[in-house]
């Protein structure tokens, strides 16, 4: 049975975590980040893995990782929520090393795990196309000259794609969806990087016109294999809202506390203390959601495509609206380009509506108990 | 000597054993209570002294699982043990915990709560309702209202003003009122479902001895807060936090537990409503979407967009709820008292309950509009359909919930109550009419 209690150990990667992103990503870096091209910051990057060896963090320990769980990977990610973390650290980590590592290709995880692990490779995955959707067929085809796969399509709202040194894209074989290693710099291969709501974080449009790639794990299993990634990814960014959607609440209680108006404070007032009120049931909701879906990732993979969705549904409506609750609390100010409360919005709002929305989500977990 | 408790497996190891040992539905109820809370798992979470194992809620669920797979009954799920007891725990004199606990958990006695007041709601400190002191004894002089179970009680948690001088909060006094006496009346209330599942209490010259004062006198206020607390966290509680099957309390109700386990459980299920009561609406929605999911694939409307998305939701709600309850800030600290984190789950219900409601309608459609035997689930949809509005007002209203968490939890300045330090003889309260104003 899941006990919601965290050891003594994830406690201290917490606290540890913490303190390194209130250095190393304090807003003002973000700010800075968010306005240029690549989105990082290399140095802090390499600090991640050297210092703290984050990106490794749930790698097998036989490819170069520490081979902790979903629970120790669940803290980390809460905590790089909170400081709005710019880094490619959910798609290298999260996307790439997860489809590696479930695509069940022993000899791929073993030429890419390490490079992930060290932070010296940046990997994404590249699976949506134009519409968005994750989990359609992709468009992206892949054919066969004996043993070498070329690839030619268009991939769109790709993490991290203008930056990755390494791809790995769903494409259709005969044998059906498929997933391929690609290098960026072969030949062949076009990105783009995309506007976004959320400067944050960035997406590209990658386009293959007869690239070379390299089938990783079985042809035509790529499927399931995406299916079971996006199940750990939605437990990953529900990890994310939690953290980013705790920041709006105490944000907003605290500027209730110092800001007087009428004589008096204004979270004095029923109207904006019982909108707090609320903003603190749908966070701890919304932890308990993402708490749940570690430790049942953890224990019972079983149940996890079920409390995954539960998970990504609940904490991506509970960001959306604490991180809108914040701004209204703060009234004008909360609406300006100064104050932090829109990095949250913007990043609640992407969160939201990337790898299924809500409805999407909802959806599927309808399907699990209507099925059962 | 067995593992100490301090992990599911030696909990669950624990209840195993002592089920064995002594659970058998050929034995007299009576015998089975009095084992069961000598053995401190009639209620896990209680402190050690007091017949408990001192367990958190996530532990004390792994044994209430080890009871319902055998089906096994346990303490009446009223008010005398989720309210009077654990107040009397908190606040009673040593003698008055040996007098009033165990009656209450072997079901020989049961407790109403004799707090709210036509006057009195939301502002409960308002009561006028008096206790004047006569030789040793107090005389009661007053009317409570909302009050379940006041037919079958035997004692009622009694607030009562012992100082008009005093501000409203620091003149009020805790009694444990005997029920049974010349000058109570109760009259049965008829909610808007129908249904009469609480009364309003006439009191007229009713006596109360000093002796039965819980707490000091005039130090009610506080008394009575850890009996809101602890309802608080009654009502909000997932739905896996007791026993399967609860014994009925009180002198009146004796009779109903004469006989074995076997006979008890027969009577339960024995028990065919022509028409369901709001009570098993309630009943129905602790059971979660278990029975509109059952209802979406009978009538074919599994495939609806629209009854899929508030299906979902309101199981996730349902989860979510639990999964607080077990993550312990909305619930009681092992063997500590409920803190105010507990207004979240009574919250939570609430929410709960209006999405069944309205996810019982969407699936039913036209239908939702029949009633009793012609209706939905044998009337069910129906009795929710009117009994939602309840939750968020019984128990300290939605808007009460909020305040208790943005002032306790989060810490926000008070609302000004220019009630607050005025003695309460110059206080109005309630709804005034223009001429009492004047």
């Amino acid at each position: 049975m899941t006990t919601f209690a965290f050891s003594d150990e994830q406690l201290e990667l917490r606290t540890a975590v913490r303190r390194f992103l209130e250095a190393k990503s304090p807003t003002t870096e973000v700010r800075r980040l968010m306005e240029t091209d690549e989105g990082y910051d290399p140095a802090v990057w390499s600090q991640m893995a050297s210092q703290l060896g984050l990106q490794g963090l749930a790698i097998p320990e036989e490819h170069g990782g520490s081979g902790f769980g979903p629970v120790e990977q669940l803290v980390v990610l809460e905590e790089m929520g909170r400081a709005l973390l710019c880094a490619p650290y959910f798609a290298s980590v999260i996307l790439a090393a997860n489809a590696l590592v479930l695509s069940g290709d022993d000899a791929a995880a073993k030429d890419y795990l390490p490079g992930i692990a060290d932070g010296s490779v940046i990997a994404t995955l590249a699976v949506a196309e134009a519409s968005g959707d994750w989990r359609s067929l992709p468009g992206a085809v892949a054919s066969a000259a004996g043993a070498d796969w070329t690839l030619t399509g268009e991939k769109s709202y790709v993490l991290d794609g203008h930056i990755a040194s390494l791809l790995l894209v769903t494409a259709v074989t005969p044998a059906g969806p498929s997933l391929f290693a690609v290098d960026p710099t072969a030949g062949g291969v076009e990105r783009r990087k995309l506007e976004t709501i959320d400067m944050t974080r960035k997406l590209a449009v990658v386009t293959l016109s007869s690239a070379p790639g390299r089938l990783i794990g079985t042809d035509g299993a790529a499927g399931a294999l995406v299916d079971a990634v996006l199940d750990r990814a939605a437990v990953a960014l529900a990890a994310e809202q939690v953290g980013g959607a705790q920041v709006c609440l105490d944000m907003a209680v605290e500027y209730a506390k110092l800001r007087v108006q009428f004589g008096r404070q204004i979270g004095s007032f029923q109207a904006i203390k019982h909108k707090c009120a609320d903003m603190l049931l749908e966070v701890e909701s919304a932890r308990s959601a993402a708490y749940y879906a570690a430790w049942t990732s953890q224990d019972r993979p079983v149940e996890l495509p079920m409390i995954a969705s539960l998970a990504k549904a609940y904490c991506s409506e509970a960001y959306t609206r604490t991180a809108t609750e914040n701004i209204q609390v703060h009234g004008g100010i909360g609406f300006t380009w100064e104050h932090d409360a829109h990095l949250y919005y913007r990043r609640a709002r992407s969160s939201e509506a990337m790898f299924g929305t809500p409805n999407d989500h909802w959806d599927i977990v309808a399907g699990h108990l209507l099925d059962a | 000597m067995s593992a100490p408790l301090t992990t599911t497996d030696a909990v669950r190891s624990a209840v195993r054993a002592f089920i064995e040992a002594e659970y058998d539905e050929g034995r007299a109820l009576t015998d089975w209570l009095n084992v069961l809370v000598d053995s401190g798992w009639a209620v896990p979470t209680w402190p050690t002294e007091w017949f408990g194992h001192g367990l958190a809620p996530d532990l004390a669920a792994s044994a209430y699982e080890e009871f319902a797979a055998v089906g096994a009954p346990g303490p009446p799920s009223g008010l005398a043990v989720m309210l009077a007891a654990p107040t009397i725990i908190a606040h009673g004199t040593e003698e008055q915990k040996q007098r009033f606990v165990r009656p209450v958990l072997v079901g020989d006695e049961a407790w109403c709560q004799l707090f709210s007041e036509p006057a009195a709601g939301s502002d409960l400190a308002g009561l006028k309702t008096r206790a004047e002191l006569d030789g040793d004894e107090y005389v009661i002089n007053g009317q409570k209202v909302w009050t379940s179970g006041a037919h079958y009680a035997d004692f009622g948690m009694l607030l009562a003003r012992t100082d008009v001088d005093a501000p409203k909060h620091r003149g009020i006094t805790y009694f444990a009122l005997p029920m049974a006496q010349p000058g109570i009346e109760v009259r049965p209330l008829r909610q808007m479902t129908g249904d009469a599942l609480f009364a309003e209490v006439f009191m007229t010259d009713v006596r109360v001895p000093a002796a039965n004062i819980i707490g000091e006198l005039n130090g009610g206020w506080g008394v009575g807060n850890t009996t809101l607390s602890n309802e608080r966290v009654g009502l909000g509680a997932g739905s896996s936090l007791s026993f399967p099957v609860a014994t009925p309390g009180g002198r009146r109700l004796a009779t109903q537990r004469e006989g074995s386990i076997a006979e008890l459980k027969a009577r339960v299920r024995g028990v065919v409503s022509p028409r369901p009561t709001s009570a098993g609406g309630a009943a129905m929605i602790g059971a979660g979407a278990g029975p509109l999911i059952k209802l979406a694939s009978d009538t074919g409307r599994g495939d609806e967009p629209a009854v899929r998305q508030q299906l979902a939701r309101l199981h996730a709600l349902n989860q979510l709820n639990r999964w607080n309850g077990l993550r312990g800030r909305a619930a009681i600290k092992a063997g500590g008292r409920p803190g105010p984190e507990a207004s979240l789950g009574k919250l939570m219900t609430s929410h709960i309950s209006r999405a069944w409601r309205d996810t019982a309608a969407t699936i039913a459609g036209p239908q939702s509009l029949l009633a009793g035997g012609d209706g939905l689930l044998n009337g069910t949809v129906e009795i929710q359909m009117l009994a939602a509005p309840g939750p968020s007002i019984y128990g300290g209203s939605d808007q009460v919930q909020r305040n208790i968490i943005g002032e306790r939890v989060l810490g926000l300045p008070r609302e000004p109550d220019v009630s607050k330090n005025v003695p309460f003889r110059e206080l109005t309260v309630g709804t005034q009419s223009k001429e009492s104003t004047s």
